[in-house]
């Protein structure tokens, strides 16, 4: 019923007449340009191209910036966006001290954090990547492949940090083996994908060649899937950064999660907003780096 | 005759969900050493089959094929193929897709494979392109760098599908010359698809054409004995050229599109 009331009264408005105040701003506008062109010479005057791009996204911060601040004004335990500038510069003055295990500088949990993530994509890289290969390649294989991958994919990566747990008996390997599993379906699908999407063009240039399996895989296979690959390993880091940081609440140790939790019990509020967003530009730094990397390989 | 490529009573059946399907019945043809064969015939007339065929992409269901009196079984580097769409690895530059194929045939120290590289780029005028990858070449470049790449391994028998197909008019025709100068210069033997007529009859000493599908077969063949070296435009006006020309029309459009016409009514 609202909605229908909203729409009666927005029609009239389209069909009546221009908003008085808005021909008199219109006037003004029109005077202003007759001002311009008569100053300058030029016939219209036109803001650069660049300047909404550039402008855009800090109009958009702006306002996030505003809105935050506006919250933290309405009381509550927010804090202002100046309290977390000023903690901000406090922490990245010194984000490389170290008072034993559970109290260390941001610096050192965001690397303890990068470490994890890298060996757990890394291993899940060696593994994924040939699976895929094999998968992509072979339609037995990917028949046998393809009701576990749908099954398990879309488990939540911690539901298998209790397993973790009880094959390595400690929260790194535990943490490390969560990364593995959730980094591994995205390397192996889209290697696979990317093993059935090579244009037979190439695989018959093999075949009248008569290449050997080594040179199809150096040449042909391996270029061929390239862009697939790193589109994978860009979603797996993407998950994987998302994974770490729930994973590490769980597990404690040293890590942009866990500090995340420690600083959560201390109360120290000022310290979670500077956290989210130290992960969320890291989160970016790898996105932004696998894009530059994928466009180094890609064949237009 | 010599027969050097030959194709002996060639059937093919492709075998479909919804039964057989029968592309090729009864080919035979016999192609002599040197000599310029052209395939024509409406579109899935079968003619890029047989072509793959020969090329070994493709097995007979019947009869066989014989090269230089070696029984064709399977793909391999005694034939040069050129595809209709260029099919060069984007990954590697001009010289390295041709040096891909060279290094598979000759077994023969680098600098002379690079040397055989050069040359065959040289022979198809793009020395000056030789590093460029080949999204940064036009469309004609690309097929000569395909050209390139068939002929640099010294095949026994050049197979070109269409290879013109997909370039625009004044480009065909420069790379048609090419060709009939590439061929003139290699003494190559050539079977080449075509839906062209004019390529077919200007760069051919046979045309081959085709019966339209299901179950096609060779329909006619016609002998093209214009003198080589053969220009184009003294062609154009050649009384001979355009009788050649008329024949193969008639075949495309009188005879064989009354089969299509028939078809559609059915």
């Amino acid at each position: 019923m609202g909605a229908l009331a909203v729409r009666k009264e927005v029609i009239p408005l389209r069909t009546s007449p221009p908003h008085p105040a808005a021909k008199v701003l219109g006037e003004r506008a029109d005077a202003a340009k007759a001002r311009v062109e008569a100053s300058t010479g030029y016939r219209r005057t036109r803001a650069p191209e660049w300047l909404p791009a550039v402008l855009a996204p800090i109009v958009g911060l702006a306002l996030f910036v505003a809105l935050w601040a506006l919250v933290a004004k309405q009381g509550g335990r927010i804090p202002d966006p100046i309290t977390v500038w000023h903690a901000a510069a406090k922490i990245f003055a010194d984000p490389f001290y170290s008072k034993g295990p559970n109290d260390q500088g941001i610096g050192w949990n965001v690397l303890s954090s990068l470490r994890r993530v890298g060996i757990g994509f890394g291993l899940a890289a060696l593994v994924g990547i040939p699976l895929g290969f094999v998968i992509g390649r072979f339609r037995f294989a990917s028949g046998m492949a393809a009701p576990i991958i749908a099954l398990l994919k879309p488990v939540s990566p911690l539901a298998w940090l209790p397993i973790g747990l009880l094959l390595f008996k400690a929260a790194n390997p535990a943490a490390i083996y969560v990364i593995f599993v959730c980094s591994l379906w995205p390397m192996i699908v889209n290697t696979a994908v990317g093993v059935r999407q090579i244009p037979q063009d190439y695989l018959n240039v093999a075949r009248v060649l008569n290449l050997s399996e080594w040179k199809v895989f150096t040449k042909i296979l391996f270029p061929a899937v390239l862009p697939y690959m790193i589109t994978g390993v860009r979603l797996s880091i993407g998950v994987a950064w998302l994974v770490i940081v729930a994973a590490e609440m769980l597990t404690g140790g040293v890590g942009i999660g866990f500090w995340v939790w420690d600083e959560w019990n201390n109360l120290k509020v000022e310290h979670i907003i500077i956290a989210i967003f130290t992960i969320g530009i890291v989160g970016l730094a790898l996105e932004q780096a696998l894009v530059l990397l994928a466009r180094r390989f890609s064949y237009a | 005759m010599h027969k050097y490529l030959s194709i002996e009573s060639v059937d093919k059946v492709f075998e479909g969900k919804k039964g057989d399907f029968t592309a090729l019945t009864g080919i035979d043809l016999q192609i002599r050493k040197g000599e310029f064969v052209t395939l024509i015939g409406h579109s899935g007339c079968g003619k890029s089959t047989l072509l793959n065929l020969v090329a070994g992409l493709l097995r007979p269901s019947a009869g066989t094929i014989l090269l230089a009196e070696h029984h064709v079984d399977g793909p391999g580097p005694d034939r040069g193929v050129v595809f209709q769409n260029h099919s060069l690895l984007p990954w590697l530059t001009c010289f390295e897709n041709v040096y891909l194929a060279v290094e598979r045939v000759f077994r023969e120290p680098k600098p002379a494979l690079r040397k055989r590289t050069h040359q065959a780029l040289e022979l198809v005028g793009l020395s000056h392109a030789e590093h460029k990858y080949p999204h940064e070449i036009s469309g004609g470049m690309k097929q000569r760098v395909g050209i390139a790449r068939a002929l640099a391994i010294e095949p026994k028998v050049l197979l070109l599908d269409e290879p013109f197909g997909a370039l625009d008019a004044l480009t065909r025709a420069t790379l048609q010359d090419e060709l009939m100068r590439i061929v003139g210069q290699t003494g190559a033997t050539v079977l080449m698809v075509t839906h062209d007529v004019d390529e077919a009859v200007l760069l051919s000493d046979r045309v081959v054409m085709m019966t339209n599908g299901p179950a096609a077969t060779i329909g006619d063949i016609l002998e093209v004995e214009l003198p080589r070296p053969r220009e184009r435009l003294a062609l154009a006006h050649d009384a001979r050229f355009m009788d050649l020309r008329a024949a193969v029309l008639e075949f495309l459009y009188e005879k064989q599109a009354h089969k299509t016409k028939a078809r559609q009514a059915a």
